[in-house]
């Protein structure tokens, strides 16, 4: 009974938006999951959730692949050092609300050492640690020894690595070429620019979440929601064919989901004008076209009106609207995830024809 | 005098070994890339033949049959007095779906593109149909499927001749 309310509930659309809420509402209340008594305490609950649901086979099959062990790994390496960020941030805050410097600021702290031998023999021994980590890995897991490859097969589901799987997630609403070539394509450019957008100061040198909600806020976004949680639906809730199965949900190859996919030039011309598709590709796609530029340039007005000021007369014209533009680059993302849960969205701007699908 | 006229350069010399230093490096680099741009091309390719003689039309039944497609990668449609060869490959990313005959579909493994088994996609990312390779008959009555030429269907395409044989 819980079991199927969770698989119903652990759904893309559900699970999402759930996940969003849940991390909207913890920076929010950032005074809350900034203690330790919240971490310990979130640390127990998810252990204590985590230990029932391994006893479910299903489930245990599906995270015991050799494949799906580092993601376990990687979850409660991420939850460490996102909570425990936010803990010192916390912390600092309290401190520079009392009028005190910073705990990283304090006499004690500002002492320096040498990087030999202080970092040097850290290093040495980070790296000893992971070399053993890594062959103990090796010779637990064993790569698998399949069948020679074949080009006219493809195993069912075909996974890419665990650290790709957030991409692959996303192609299921983009088309390759935006999912596979230009966002991630944002997504590393935008990660070498911060350091040239962000001329905040603020935060260099400590930790502290007050004094930079809107990076830390966005970066978390960016970070948890979009690559970290479908990283998550890729590895444990995608099976075969990419259908979507529940934590408990047997893995059968023959369910089925309808999802009859649409344009929206077809929504548009088909369904709302009861006319066919135009042959002209351009007024064909020409809500598409609205749509793709309303959102590049149409939204900026808006934007402005709202943040610009502040932001223009800190940063300067250039920075604000490479970062704007690289904002709804991030943020095209959830909406296309959204569009295509909602109203079966394929794409909103489809010319095959150029191999041009938005 | 003479010593110090041999170990210093005057800048005609210099340049002149500047330019026999550059040459030798050019020349080491340009051997070099050649090298690996040889090395991009296998001695021995094991391929399919891209084309290939499937039989007579009469072996096949009714809907879509999978007999080259391990192998060749084509799927050989047959409906309404049309025979079609169809092509594996997903629209979407290039993998490779699979015929699911009880829900009377192609579902890809990697996004979750389905299509009919005519081709057209209806869900997931894929943009367009599957393409159709040429298809033709050779004098004995056998099925020559092409695999070099391809026919899209949102290019208008698959009504061309040689994107289908009638049966």
């Amino acid at each position: 009974m819980i079991k199927e309310a969770i698989n119903y509930l652990s759904s893309p659309l559900y699970s999402f938006t759930a996940f969003i809420v849940l991390f909207l509402l913890s920076l929010k209340r950032i005074d809350i999951v900034g203690t330790k008594k919240f971490g310990l305490g979130l640390l127990v609950f998810v252990l204590v959730v985590f230990g029932w649901m391994v006893t479910d086979p299903v489930f245990f099959s599906v995270i015991s692949l050799p494949d799906n062990i580092p993601i376990i790994i990687l979850n409660g390496l991420v939850f460490w050092s996102t909570w425990f960020a936010l803990y010192k941030g916390h912390q600092n805050d309290l401190r520079i609300a009392r009028g005190e410097q910073p705990i990283e600021g304090s006499p004690e702290n500002r002492e320096k050492v040498w990087a030999w031998p202080n970092l040097v023999y850290t290093e040495l021994f980070c790296g000893i640690l992971c070399t053993v980590f890594l062959i103990v890995w090796a010779i637990f897991f064993k790569a698998p020894l399949e069948e020679p490859a074949n080009p006219t097969w493809a195993p069912n589901p075909a996974k890419a690595p665990w650290y790709f799987l957030g991409l692959q997630e996303m192609l299921v609403y983009f088309d390759p070429w935006m999912a596979g070539v230009v966002l991630p394509g944002l997504i590393v450019v935008g990660l070498i620019a911060i350091p040239f957008l962000d001329v905040n100061p603020k935060g260099n040198g400590y930790y502290t979440f007050k004094e930079r909600k809107f990076a830390i806020a966005s970066f978390l976004f960016g970070w948890l929601v979009l690559w970290i949680f479908l990283i998550q639906v890729g590895t444990f809730l995608r099976g075969p064919n990419w259908t979507f199965y529940g934590p408990f949900e047997y893995w059968d190859a023959h369910k089925v989901v309808a999802e009859n996919n649409i344009n929206l030039s077809e929504i548009m011309w088909i369904k709302l004008f009861n006319t066919s598709l135009p042959k002209n590709i351009l007024v064909r796609e020409i809500f598409g076209l609205i749509v793709v530029f309303g959102y590049l340039f149409g939204l900026l007005p808006l934007i402005m009106k709202k943040w610009g000021k502040n932001y223009i007369d800190r940063m300067g014209a250039v920075r604000y609207y490479i970062m704007i533009f690289l904002v709804l680059g991030m943020m095209s993302l959830p909406i296309k995830m959204y569009l295509r849960w909602f109203i079966n969205l394929k794409y909103i701007l489809a010319m095959p024809e150029f191999e041009l699908n938005l | 005098m003479s010593d110090d006229a041999k170990t210093s350069l005057n800048r005609r010399e210099f340049f002149s070994f500047l330019a026999v230093g550059w040459i030798t490096f050019g020349a080491a680099t340009a051997g070099f890339a050649s090298l690996i741009f040889r090395f991009l091309y296998p001695n021995v390719v094991f391929e399919p033949a891209m084309d290939f003689l499937a039989g007579f039309p009469d072996d096949y039944p009714e809907g879509v049959d999978e007999r080259w497609k391990n192998g060749f990668g084509v799927w050989i449609y047959k409906k309404d007095g049309r025979l079609v060869a169809m092509s594996n490959i997903c629209t979407h990313l290039g993998c490779i779906p699979t015929w699911l005959p009880a829900e009377s579909k192609f579902k890809c493994p990697c996004h979750g593109s389905g299509y009919y088994p005519n081709g057209i996609n209806f869900e997931g990312p894929a943009p367009r149909p599957l393409e159709r390779y040429k298809i033709s008959l050779n004098p004995e009555g056998k099925i020559i499927v092409d695999k070099t030429k391809v026919f899209r269907y949102e290019k208008g395409e698959w009504n061309i001749d040689g994107a289908y044989i009638e049966v």
